[in-house]
């Protein structure tokens, strides 16, 4: 047997032990033990596996692990971001023996896996999108995520070279940094290549309300925006609906052009394989787990889609240069002199936030060109 | 694509094509609801009828190619769960309002367990009319692009609404409705009866899941349905058991949801939970306005358990 | 089911054991009925998952395992049928009045919200005060909300399952307005909440156990709730008030304050499940209070016969469900909708079932009489 892998049994073995001091003998045990996997691997989804975006980004991300030596995935979806996910962890640890678990949804953070990892030192906690802090948060945790503004960014220049309203539209589901930095590249991009572009924003509330998302998309084109993106879980219905309607659309979370071939410009997808290839490598490896994960384009987290026959060659040239920017590290989408739309300065003359910047992980405003209110 | 500024205009538009487009999944579950309740069962399980529907009508537009087909087999699965609600209420005791939570269920249930394979695949939508051509403002033209489905719905609560007081099969439910003994006094079999009543209403609640799935907004997933089925069911007692009161609130409702995202689109952004309350908040306010003390539901079927 | 019947004679045996017979008889019937039903509507599902082509009983060992086959499983249970204990009981106080009241899931989270709220002015008070505090307000504001639905009832015939399910929708919207905006804590940055309530207001676990509190809490409630409706006056005249209202009037019952407190009291209930899930699991309110706890509680409730000690074992049925539908999807690659099918099976099979009561000798002790 590798030494690395006689690392994770021991680690599997003291908690396993754990597991049987707190009174738990017997169901530390793993029931599949038959499976004779190095490595049990606990994913938690928030919504369905398939709901073609957020969830389903990484469940593609788990099924590619499934694909690799001495693994064994254990997945489970719709799990509310209540006590549920803390005893869906418990019950992974327990029952499964896993061993690095990857709750993906934001409010699994806190408390509840923080709670959990209190609870199982020896087991790993990885989660996507929160923002772990040294000394703050406990060794066992860590969090990942990806700079997708960026792909919003190059969104935002082709939707600014294609529209001819200049007015672009956004459907988000609730106004949190992440979806604000979202909403602001998109606009940002845009107005790199025209800087009298608007853009008007729809927050519907929820992270999957199908008939709203298509009310706001409605009300959007209504109001004369041609081209739309969104940040909900499942983009599927905007997409669809902004392209019966005639306006071109950028997508998000996933590739989308098939469900709207000639209106699709192109998108910003996740490609979480990379990341959580590199997770489960080093845990073979029997390696550190790094705590504090993120990337973007130039490091494979984030990828665009290829861009559709609508896209014209003045912004296909715009859109290749502003990538291969990307693809150098350090870029700023947000820099000076700007102001949020209530008129405040937001980031002098001379300043820029590079995408590794922590304050971009807060963001609470939206800036000037954009229609909509962040409360 | 051509663009037109209406500005402000596109609040009152945006209402106009909301209640259109968000309607008729409404109408037709609170209409099948109305036929069900008039004759003195309830069931709470359209919900779950619905996203089955929604489910089936997608599948089979999908596998055959045709919306319609989807439709009709919707239909047919809807009056299965009916039948099925009816005969089980059927036995003496059982609860129809605790069968309809169970079937809520086991409905969607069902519905999520085979719809899986379909949640990728695209399926051809329904037709719609376009009722707008008189118009060169696209922004008309895109609310007034009517689906099929809604002018059958608005034709079926008038024809129901006829039937209801002038045929002999309104009076045979509503006499069942009304007294199950009287019922038998004319020779009736009030169980017969509901159990046609419920299957008629659960197909008419699987054709709002199929115009949610088929066409508005026209995809299958697990979140298609937000409340549709149960909310049309609690209309049908705002709406008094009228079907054309049905109609009128369903309008109501789509109408009342288009305001949260227009007023945003217009630039009035603060407070948005509060707006996308609208439906609930109005059809509150007008329940406790037309309800007066002291006196029953007017119109309430004297054997329906929930308003007893 | 019928070999009670045939072995008690009750002409041979001392009156005292004839007496415990009947006792026993009159009360197996409300246990062994439901039980039959759950045996029955597994073993549909069996039929269900064989079709699909997996192995029932791998499915069965997989759930007793997760559910109840060992100390985590029971604890893993417990906790998931600790919310709804209370929110069941928002549903049955209100049927004793035969009104069918839909919506306890608006004051549970409007509960949540006013706990969480008060919580914040109060940190650095003494535990017991901050616990007391926020239970109180969460009651309040629950009881104000369900408490409305029955005053509109009474005083102006709004159809309490229309009212308090639109009341329900709009105090969600309440709750995501307040939420992520005039109490938002800014620091919550990607999950809009609202400040963390001071560590020594969090109901913790009970002693031994890795179940909060809320379990005691809920339990506690349900004997309360079944002394007052079998034991009080009050209960009494609700159950009157329930079966004609005018025929209470007629005896001087004031049907309009029993009506309006008996559902303030539930929404109260539920309101406290609010504040408990802020307590003891989020630490502040948030998004996720619109857990779903009051839909599934009118299931439990039903299930129950709006008997509040009999929601005690059914809650902790539907806990051990979903506790062990997590392992069906890890094991057995199933989708969850799976657990959602198996619910619906057993739930219409047991509910199904109430058309047996009274239909079987063994559980008539007056038959036997009669017979004999």
């Amino acid at each position: 047997m590798l030494p690395q892998f006689m690392i994770s049994r021991r680690r599997f073995i003291k908690s396993s032990a754990a597991a049987g001091a707190l009174g738990l003998a017997g169901a530390g045990l793993p029931l599949g033990a038959a499976r004779a996997a190095e490595a049990t691997i606990g994913f938690i989804y928030v919504g369905p596996k398939d709901d073609f975006g957020y969830n389903q980004a990484h469940a593609e991300g788990a099924a590619f692990l499934k694909t690799l030596e001495g693994v064994s995935i254990v997945e489970e979806e719709n799990v509310p971001e209540t006590v549920d996910v803390q005893k869906t962890m418990e019950s992974m640890i327990n029952l499964d023996g896993a061993t690095l678990i990857f709750p993906t949804s934001f409010g699994y953070f806190d408390p509840h896996m923080l709670a959990m990892a209190a609870k199982f030192p020896d087991i790993q906690f990885r989660h996507c999108g929160g923002m772990w802090t040294e000394g703050k948060h406990p060794k066992n945790t860590g969090s990942y995520f990806g700079y997708i503004g960026q792909g919003q960014y190059l969104n935002g220049i082709v939707a600014g070279h294609t529209s001819k309203s200049k007015k672009i539209g956004f459907v988000a589901a609730k106004p949190i940094p992440q979806v604000l930095l979202n909403i602001n590249s998109f606009l940002l991009g845009a107005r790199a290549v025209d800087p009298a572009i608007t853009c008007q924003v729809i927050f519907t509330g929820e992270w999957s309300l199908a008939v709203k998302e298509a009310e706001a998309t409605n009300a959007l084109i209504d109001q004369g925006v041609d081209v739309v993106t969104c940040h909900v879980d499942s983009p599927k219905v905007v997409v669809e609906t902004a392209a019966g309607r005639g306006a071109f659309v950028c997508g998000y979370h996933a590739n989308q052009a098939p469900l709207a071939p000639e209106k699709y410009l192109t998108g910003a997808e996740w490609n979480w394989a990379n990341v959580y290839k590199m997770y489960v490598e080093k845990l073979l490896a029997g390696e550190d787990l790094p705590n504090f994960t993120r990337g973007g384009l130039a490091d494979g987290f984030v990828k665009m889609s290829p861009l559709g026959p609508a896209v014209t060659e003045t912004a296909r040239t715009q859109f290749d240069d502003t990538l291969a920017e990307i693809m150098k590290g350090g870029f700023s989408v947000i820099k000076g002199p700007l102001k949020n739309n209530k008129g405040d300065v937001v980031a002098a003359e001379g300043q820029s936030f590079p995408e590794t910047a922590p304050e971009l992980e807060g963001m609470d405003y939206l800036v000037e060109g954009v229609v909509g209110s962040t409360s | 694509m051509e663009t037109t500024d209406i500005g402000l205009w596109g609040v009152p538009l945006a209402i106009l094509g909301g209640a259109i487009r968000v309607s008729t999944p409404f109408i037709f579950v609170s209409l099948g609801e109305a036929i069900t309740e008039r004759s003195g069962r309830i069931n709470l399980g359209l919900e779950g009828i619905l996203v089955f529907g929604a489910m089936t009508a997608y599948a089979v537009a999908y596998l055959t190619n045709s919306p319609w087909l989807g439709v009709l087999a919707a239909m047919a699965t809807g009056a299965a769960f009916g039948l099925f609600h009816g005969w089980i209420c059927k036995f003496p005791k059982v609860n129809d309002i605790a069968i309809g939570i169970a079937l809520m269920l086991f409905g969607s249930g069902l519905a999520f367990f085979f719809g899986k394979p379909f949640i990728q695949p695209s399926a051809p939508d329904l037709p719609a009319i376009p009722l707008g051509w008189w118009s060169s403002i696209p922004q008309v033209q895109a609310a007034l692009s009517v689906n099929v489905l809604f002018i059958l719905g608005a034709a079926l609560a008038v024809l129901l609404w006829w039937a209801f007081r002038n045929t002999r099969a309104g009076l045979i439910l509503r006499v069942v409705g009304d007294s199950s003994d009287a019922a038998r006094a004319m020779g009736l079999n009030p169980d017969t009866v509901r159990l046609l009543a419920t299957a008629v209403g659960g197909a008419f609640a699987a054709v709002g899941g199929a115009y949610l799935s088929l066409y508005y907004p026209g995809s299958w997933n697990e979140g298609i349905s937000s409340g549709q089925g149960l909310m049309a069911v609690a209309l049908v007692i705002f709406a008094r058991w009228n079907p054309l009161g049905c109609f009128a609130a369903a309008l109501l409702f789509g109408g009342a949801g288009a305001l949260g995202p227009a007023l945003q689109s217009v630039g009035v952004t603060q407070g948005y939970y509060l707006f996308y309350a609208a439906p609930y908040i109005l059809t509150l306010l007008i329940m406790i306005a037309t309800s007066s003390p002291g006196r029953t539901l007017a119109g309430a079927p004297g054997e329906l358990s929930i308003t007893k | 089911m019928t070999d009670i019947a045939s072995r008690p004679a009750p002409g041979f045996q001392s009156p005292a054991l004839s007496a415990a017979l009947e006792w026993l008889a009159r009360r197996a019937e409300g246990v062994v009925i439901p039980l039959a039903a759950l045996v029955v509507g597994m073993a549909l599902f069996s039929v269900f998952i064989a079709l699909i082509g997996k192995s029932p009983t791998q499915l069965y060992e997989l759930m007793w395992r997760g559910g109840f086959g060992s100390w985590f499983s029971i604890q893993n249970t417990l906790s998931r049928a600790a919310p709804l204990l209370l929110a069941a009981l928002c549903v049955a106080l209100p049927a004793r009045l035969g009104l069918v009241v839909i919506g306890g899931e608006g004051a549970i989270v409007l509960g949540g919200v006013a706990a969480a709220a008060v919580a914040v002015p109060l940190a650095g008070a003494p535990s017991f005060v901050g616990i007391a505090l926020m239970g109180i307000a969460a009651m309040l504001a629950g009881g104000l909300w369900i408490g409305a639905v029955g005053a509109l009832r009474h005083y102006r015939a709004v159809n309490e399952t229309i009212s308090s399910l639109l009341m329900a929708y709009i105090a969600i919207a309440l709750m995501n307005h307040l939420v992520e905006g005039p109490l938002r804590d800014p620091a919550s940055l990607n999950k809009p909440s609202t400040h963390t309530i001071d560590p020594a207001f969090v109901v913790g676990p009970i002693p031994g156990m890795d179940v909060h509190w809320g379990l005691v809490v809920g339990i506690v409630a349900c004997v309360a709730a079944w002394v007052l409706i079998e034991k009080t006056r009050w209960g009494f005249a609700a159950r009157i008030a329930g079966g004609n209202v005018r025929a209470a009037q007629v005896q001087g019952l004031a049907v309009g304050p029993l009506i309006v407190g008996f559902c303030a009291l539930a929404g109260g209930f539920a309101g406290l499940a609010g504040m408990i899930e802020v307590s003891a699991v989020q630490g502040n309110a948030n998004g996720s209070l619109a857990a779903g706890y009051g839909y599934t509680g009118i299931l439990v409730a039903f299930l129950a016969r709006q008997n509040p000690l009999a929601i005690i074992p059914v809650a902790i049925l539907l806990g051990g469900i979903d506790a062990s539908g997590g392992l069906l999807q890890r094991r057995m690659d199933l989708p969850d909708a799976t657990v959602q099918v198996l619910q619906g099976m057993i739930f219409l099979v047991i509910l199904v079932s109430d058309t047996l009561y009274g239909r079987f000798k063994a559980f008539n002790p007056d038959l036997w009489k009669r017979s004999a």
